[in-house]
Order: C-alpha cells, then sequence, then structure tokens
C-alpha cells in the first residue's frame, strides 16, 4: 500500500495547501493552455484581438489625457507615458475579470473533481500574462520608434509585474469567492474595470494629483489607495527613471494596500472554498 | 485478508437548502409571517431548510474489495462519492483513506467541445489527474479503446455523442489509481459499449484495485462488485456480500408496494387524473400483499380525479424487471378499451388471469392520458412482488433465474 494518507474531517485545513497547489501545477498549465486555444479557436483573427484591445485603450486614453492636458514630464512623450500605464492596467483588467469568474466559468470543474480551487484563478492569470506579453511588444516598438532607451532602472520592471498580478489576484480571489454565492457580485467586475481606468492614472500620472494643492489631502489618501496606483508609478518609473520620481507616501499606501487586499483575498478564498461545490 | 483502505466514521453531511433569493427578502418575509399568522397556521414551527444527505455512516472498505453502492434516487449516493473525492466538506465525521485515489463522477467531465479529440484527451487525463507523461503514456490504448483514430483532430463538438461517451470513458478507464470511484457512468451509452465498460472496469478492479461502484443496475453491481452498501435516506441500511445487500435493497422498495403514490412529486402531466395507489387483489377481489404465479390477478389503479367526466381516458402500466429491463407493457389502448367516463370514477383494474410473472420483485411505471394530453405520469412509480405459485398443476416452476415469464406451452414427441 502507498504511503499515501487522506484524512477528511470538517473544516480540516490541509497542512499541505501550498505543496498540493504546487503538485497541481500540470492542471494549471493545461487549464491555461485550454483557454487560450478555446479563444483562438473561437475567433478568427485569435492573435490580432491581443494587439487590438491594447492599441484602443491605448489610443483612447492618450486622447483624452491630451484633452485635459495632464501633465507629461520633460522628454517624455505623452504616448509613452500612456502606454506604460496601459499594459500593466490591461494585465490587472484581465487577471482580475478572469479570476473574479474563474469558479462559475468552471462550476462543471468543481462539482466533479477535487483539485485546490485556487487553481482556477491561477490559470486565468497565466492566460493573462500570454496577453500580457503581446502588449508589452507595442510598448517595445513604441519605445524604440521614440528612440526612447530606459535606464538601468528597468531591472525593477518585473518586481512591479509581480505587483500588478497580486493586486488582481488579491481582488480576484475576494471576487471569485463572493461570487460563489452571490451571484451578484459578477455585475461588480465590469464596473470595477471601467470605473478603475479613470481614477487610476492611466491617462494622467500620479504627480498631478499629489503635486496639485487644490485637491484636499483627504481626496489624495482614497486616490492612493488603489493599489494599481503603486504599479503604475512604479512601470513609469522603471521606464522613464528620474523623469518621473515616484510620491512615496502616497506608494507606500497604495502598495500596503495591494498587500492588505491579497492578504484578505487569499484568507477569505481558503476559508470559504470548501463550501463551493455545495452552493456553486 | 487485505488491511482497510478507507475508514470513515460518523459522517455526516448537511445542505442548507437555499431559498431563491430576491431582492427584498426581509420585507417579503416579514409579510409572509403576518399572513400565516393571520390565517391561523400561526402555531406552526417554520420549516428548517437544513437537509441530511448523509447522517451517521460509519464503514470500512478493505484493499482489493469492489464495492457496489445502491440506494434510491436521493439516498446520498452519490454525495458519498463527493465526500470521499473531497469535493464537498463533510458535516461530522472523519473518513482516512490510505491510498491514492481517483474519481469518476461523471463521464467527460472538462471537455472542452471546441477542442479537438487530442488535445481533449490530454485536458480531462489531466483533470482526472494524470501526468502529461502517464497521459502519453497511454495515449495509444485510450484511441484503440475509444476507437476514435480517425477523428483525432475532429474538434469533439462534431463528434456522435456515443464517440464522445466513449472517449471521454476511455480516458478514465486508463487511470491507475489504488482506489477508483465510479458514479452512476455506465447509464450512457449503447449496450455494446456498456459490456465493454464492465469488461473493463472488472479488468481494472481485477488487478487487486478497490473500487467503489454506484449504480442502479443491479445486474452490473452483481456482476462486478463482491461486497455492496445499501443507503436509504442518507444511512446505511446494510453492508455485506452483493447478493445479500442487493436482496435486501430489493426487498426493501418493496415498501412502496399499494403505498404512497400521492405524495410524490416526481411527477409530469396536467394532472386531471393522479394516482394515488396500486392495490393487488386475487380472484375473489381480496386484497393481498403479492401477486401469485399462476393466481387471477387484479391490480387496481386508483387515482383522484377533479369533477367532471374523463373524455378518452388511456391508462397504461409499465412492468420492469429487477435490472430495470421493461418486460411488459399492459395498456387500454392495445386492449381497444376506450374509457369514456362520467364523473365519479377512481379506480381502473387490470385483470390478468393466470398471472405469468415469475417470482420476484417487479417495478411498475404508470402513465394516462386524458382527452389526448398527458395527465399523469410517473416513473418507477414503485415496485411489488410475485410469489411463487403452481402454474401448470404440477407444482413446479423454472428455476429462478430462467426469465421473468412462464406461458401456456405443450410438448410433443413425434
Ligand atoms: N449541493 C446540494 N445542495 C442541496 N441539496 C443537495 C445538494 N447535493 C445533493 N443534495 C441533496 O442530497 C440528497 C442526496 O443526493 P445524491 O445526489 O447524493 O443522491 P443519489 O443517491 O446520488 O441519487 P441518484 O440515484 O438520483 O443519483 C438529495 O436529496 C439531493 O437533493
Ligand atoms: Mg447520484
Amino acid at each position: 500500500m502507498s504511503h499515501h494518507r487522506i484524512v477528511i474531517s470538517p473544516g480540516a485545513r490541509s497542512k499541505h495547501y501550498w505543496s498540493d497547489l504546487w503538485r497541481y501545477r500540470g492542471l494549471l498549465g493545461f487549464l491555461a493552455w485550454r483557454d487560450v486555444m478555446v479563444r483562438y479557436k473561437q475567433t478568427s483573427i485569435g492573435v490580432l484581438w491581443a494587439v487590438i484591445r491594447p492599441l484602443l485603450t491605448l489610443s483612447a486614453m492618450w486622447f483624452i489625457g491630451w484633452l485635459f492636458g495632464a501633465g507629461v514630464p520633460e522628454g517624455v512623450p505623452r504616448i509613452l507615458l500612456v502606454a506604460a500605464a496601459t499594459m500593466p492596467w490591461q494585465l490587472f483588467a484581465s487577471a482580475f475579470d478572469g479570476a473574479a469568474n474563474s469558479m462559475i466559468a468552471n462550476s462543471n470543474l468543481v462539482t466533479k473533481v477535487y483539485f485546490p480551487r485556487m487553481i482556477l484563478p491561477f490559470s486565468t492569470v497565466l492566460v493573462s500574462l500570454i496577453d500580457m506579453a503581446v502588449a508589452l511588444l507595442i510598448l517595445v516598438v513604441l519605445m524604440l520608434f521614440h528612440a526612447h532607451l530606459p535606464g538601468p532602472e528597468i531591472l525593477l520592471l518585473p518586481v512591479f509585474l509581480v505587483q500588478a498580478i497580486l493586486a488582481a489576484l488579491g481582488t480576484g480571489l475576494f471576487i471569485a469567492a463572493l461570487n460563489v454565492k452571490y451571484r451578484d457580485f459578477r455585475y461588480i467586475v465590469p464596473f470595477v474595470v471601467q470605473f478603475g481606468l479613470y481614477i487610476t492614472p492611466v491617462a494622467f500620472s500620479s504627480s498631478d494629483v499629489f503635486g496639485n494643492p487644490s485637491i484636499p489631502e483627504v481626496l489624495k489618501f482614497i486616490y492612493a489607495c488603489n493599489p494599481m496606483v503603486a504599479v503604475i508609478d512604479g512601470f513609469r518609473f522603471s521606464l522613464f527613471g528620474g523623469d518621473l520620481p515616484i510620491h512615496w507616501p502616497g506608494f507606500l499606501t497604495s502598495l500596503t494596500m495591494c498587500v492588505l487586499l491579497l492578504v484578505l483575498g487569499v484568507r477569505y478564498f481558503r476559508r470559504t472554498e470548501k463550501g463551493f461545490a455545495d452552493i456553486i | 485478508m487485505g488491511s482497510a483502505i478507507i475508514t470513515a466514521e460518523g459522517l455526516g453531511k448537511k445542505f442548507v437548502l437555499q431559498a431563491q433569493r430576491e431582492r427584498y427578502t426581509a420585507l417579503r418575509d416579514v409579510l409572509g409571517k403576518k399572513a400565516r399568522n393571520l390565517l391561523g397556521g400561526g402555531g406552526g414551527q417554520a420549516s428548517t431548510n437544513e437537509f441530511w444527505a448523509l447522517k451517521d455512516l460509519s464503514f470500512t472498505v478493505q484493499e482489493g474489495d469492489r464495492v457496489g453502492i445502491v440506494g434510491r434516487n436521493g439516498a446520498g449516493k452519490s454525495t458519498l462519492l463527493k465526500v470521499l473525492s473531497r469535493i464537498v466538506d463533510p458535516t461530522e465525521g472523519r473518513v482516512e483513506i490510505n491510498g491514492r485515489l481517483a474519481s469518476l463522477l461523471e463521464v467527460g467531465t472538462g471537455f472542452h467541445p471546441e477542442l479537438s479529440g487530442r488535445e481533449n484527451i490530454f485536458l480531462n487525463g489531466s483533470i482526472l489527474g494524470m501526468s502529461r507523461a502517464e497521459i502519453r503514456a497511454r495515449f495509444d490504448e485510450i484511441v484503440a479503446f475509444a476507437e476514435v483514430e480517425r477523428f483525432l483532430d475532429t474538434p469533439v463538438k462534431r463528434y456522435s455523442s456515443g464517440m464522445y461517451v466513449r472517449l471521454a470513458f476511455a480516458v478514465a478507464a486508463h487511470l491507475e489509481p489504488e482506489i477508483l470511484i465510479v458514479d452512476e457512468v455506465l447509464a450512457v451509452g449503447d449496450a455494446e459499449f456498456q459490456r465493454k465498460c464492465i469488461g473493463k472496469m472488472k479488468e481494472v478492479s481485477s488487478g487487486g484495485r478497490t473500487v467503489l461502484f454506484v449504480s442502479h443496475n443491479m445486474a452490473a453491481v452483481q456482476n462486478l462488485c463482491n461486497t455492496a452498501m445499501y443507503l436509504s435516506h442518507g444511512q446505511l441500511v446494510s453492508q455485506g456480500p452483493t447478493d445479500q445487500v442487493v436482496a435486501e435493497y430489493l426487498r426493501a422498495a418493496d415498501g412502496s408496494n399499494g403505498s404512497e403514490l400521492a405524495s410524490r412529486n416526481d411527477r409530469q402531466g396536467n394532472g386531471a387524473i393522479r394516482f394515488t395507489q396500486l392495490a393487488l387483489c386475487d380472484g375473489q377481489g381480496r386484497s393481498i400483499a403479492a401477486a401469485q404465479t399462476g393466481a387471477d390477478l387484479r391490480m387496481d389503479l386508483h387515482f383522484s380525479a377533479g369533477h367532471g367526466p374523463l373524455r378518452n381516458l388511456h391508462v397504461a402500466m409499465g412492468i420492469d424487471d429487477v435490472y430495470g429491463q421493461r418486460i411488459l407493457h399492459l395498456s387500454n389502448e392495445t386492449t381497444g378499451q376506450i374509457f369514456d367516463v362520467a364523473d365519479g370514477s377512481s379506480r381502473v383494474s387490470i385483470h390478468m388471469p393466470r398471472c405469468p410473472l415469475l417470482p420476484g420483485s417487479y417495478g411498475f411505471t404508470l402513465f394516462s392520458t386524458v382527452n389526448g394530453e398527458m395527465a399523469d405520469y410517473l416513473l418507477n412509480a414503485g415496485t411489488f412482488h410475485v410469489e411463487s405459485g403452481d402454474y401448470f398443476g404440477t407444482g413446479r416452476l423454472p428455476a429462478g433465474d430462467q426469465g421473468s415469464f412462464i406461458t401456456d406451452h405443450r410438448f410433443t414427441l413425434s
């Protein structure tokens, strides 16, 4: 007999939750692969969508920034400034959207097979990373076109990429778990994505907010509570360096929120996941 | 003798039945309560919306056992398998499992219609817990078992439903866990395929693997399993050698004889009539508990009907053997008796001179139409029992496993 031993009892939390998650990485990969395959089989221009979507958002945000005369630092073309924010925002938006809907979208799996449920949101994040790779290419092309070479700060970029993913996962896990019980949360997702685009520094930059004396402090604080603020400020910093210095109090507030949401999201998800199959 | 591979102690699972959520729940509840009080039902206790699908279940399964799990619809069989598979969390109790467990609760879980057969084999295999290397190693076997070589690169949405099921079962059949859990998957596919599946499952289990197998097909259970468990209302009624347990299950199903059809709510039809009871009577019209082979039998189908005449009343009764196979269909349409009845009827009787059914349990399904519209349809309405009797006046009947029927016949020698 093998040494595989499982004890099932009410509310027992697997001591090996995270190693279990690691053991199921094969399934994680397959689910992400499935989503990508299906997407490209169902759409006739397949891969092109991964290019068109960020390009459209980019143009719109560029236009809005230009229309309202959002500040642009010396020597940085507006289009680059906006592109540096559109990319992480797109990553966040698609990862958040995917994660939040992942349980409902795979309810047949949830009720028929065992696996650590977190596999599902994780796999949707993998899918959005592929989109992100395409969008990143656009950014590279734009930077080459404007002959803008980043400094050594570019080495920090992966850190902020990870942060964008964690921000999406934290919120996504929360909504995913809530979505199982209260389907109303499905309607919150598009709202967050749409509304978020306007309160996140995509068309403008954080210095427009923090540097504006006519904005009350409390609003500045609320603005900084958005976990994506730190991500985007970080992105711009790693691409444009000293041209766009980080506003530290705001950055730290935003970072704290990101970590807080992640911890709460993971905890809430783990606390409720045992009951998913009962009610989904 | 193997050692215990699954040990369950006091297992229970409670579901909270959720009412349809609406926006003004609180307000509606308050108003509802007021209305109830006004109508005089005030003292009545609000019905709890909790429900124990499994209760106080303790059992052990030995290594290498092939366990059949039987029970009526809603007995909790699937819920038990889900608890063992860690899909749902038990509410109380404890289970210890000593081995790698794979479960097949549905054929083709996670199949995606847009993906090709080849892609789905990998996806489904991985969902069922196989590693990429394992799937690759068994790929050819799976394809050969499913007989879909030519369609490997066709999206499965273009498969016939038979091909789809074959492919899905093939993947699952090539799992190699120490414990295999299978829920009612043989209900699909044609007879040929079912035979192949049972063969494959036998092969799997003869390799010393432990199998838990839920089915309503008693022949399959008896064929495949060496022990069985009988669940009823979430509780374990008996566990032991398959034949004993199956016999007990079939006997207990008799409980519905001459009974509770009125309270059944799994019926279809417009309700112009509703069957309330099947009662068995002998040739003199005396009520009997079981029919007897060779004795005159009258089956009284009691029904309730609204007022007014029943135009063109058509009543049919299907009789099934213990394996769920339809063996008889009795209908006033085929006998050419058309009923146009006035107000006040409440019983249709089927007279069967010299009952030709051999001793055993039989299930029955009831169907009726009034004026061409389905009035009442009760699938698997219940069972009745036939006792041994003297058909030929010789005191002899064929042995128990020699069919379900007897009929008048004569031998000559020339
Ligand atoms: N998620 C759920 N929420 C509420 N009730 C449930 C849930 N799942 C199952 N039940 C109830 O639990 C009972 C047992 O269901 P289960 O599916 O285990 O029956 P079963 O023995 O497999 O029946 P069948 O032979 O029809 O497959 C049923 O009354 C069912 O309605
Ligand atoms: Mg079932």
